[in-house]
């Protein structure tokens, strides 16, 4: 189950979702709009995606993590558009039969999204200006 | 051959619309296609090397050929999560 929404992403049914009576262990990872980046103050994040392929790369990084952990059950939802501070922006849920394997998976997950699927964030800073965050790239 | 490239995030912002149409010769690859864009808009220039090039929903190297009638996107480094 992988998808992405332009509404609040419900944690809790995502994290029933992947919930077993064949898992010991589940975790739950959720990202949040941040206030403060290295000393600049953020006052919201809009997020933009190529939809096909990032549904296609979440598809594939959920294969890759099922076939290294012994996965039960994984989700991801990736919320886009205008997101307030405190706003959730991306859920991982993962089950397995313990918790070691569950904490792994997830944290897998979790950064290899961040590394290969195409979602962009953009900063709107507290002085009114906004930028695209492009790890990598000088602004 | 005429490609339509799909252009997101900061590359969308400098080149001011959300696809561009390329003329590139047949047999050409990524790397050609990302020169043509520098001439094309002068303003994704400063993006050039770090741009990322999708065929489909894979990843391209500099050395993929371009297909025609394939579904081309070009982007700067994603920062989702």
């Amino acid at each position: 189950m992988v998808e992405l929404t332009h509404k609040p992403i419900d944690y809790a049914q995502l994290t029933e979702r992947v919930r077993s009576n064949q898992a010991g262990a589940v975790v739950l990872f959720l990202g949040t709009v941040r206030e403060m980046t290295n000393g600049l103050q953020t006052v919201a994040l809009d997020y933009d995606a190529y939809p096909e392929m990032a549904i296609a790369k979440m598809q594939e990084l959920r294969t890759e993590t099922c076939e290294r952990w012994p996965v039960i059950e994984a989700g991801i939802i990736h919320r886009l558009g205008h997101l307030e501070l405190g706003d959730i922006s991306v859920a991982v849920a993962v089950s397995c039969p313990h918790r070691v394997d569950a904490f792994e998976a997830g944290r897998f997950l979790i950064d290899r999204l961040k590394e290969v699927v195409p979602i962009w964030k953009q900063e709107n800073w507290a002085d009114g200006t906004t930028e695209w965050v492009h790890p990598g790239v000088n602004s | 051959m005429n490609v339509d490239v799909h252009l997101f995030a900061r590359a969308r912002e400098l080149a001011g619309k959300p696809h561009v149409t390329v003329e590139l010769p047949a047999g050409s690859s990524v790397a050609d296609l990302k020169q043509a864009l520098g001439e094309q808009s002068p303003n994704l220039r400063p993006l050039l090397s770090q741009l990322l090039v999708a065929i489909g929903t894979d990843y391209a190297t500099d050395e993929t050929p371009i297909i025609m009638g394939a579904e081309i996107a070009c982007f700067p480094p994603v920062s989702g999560g």
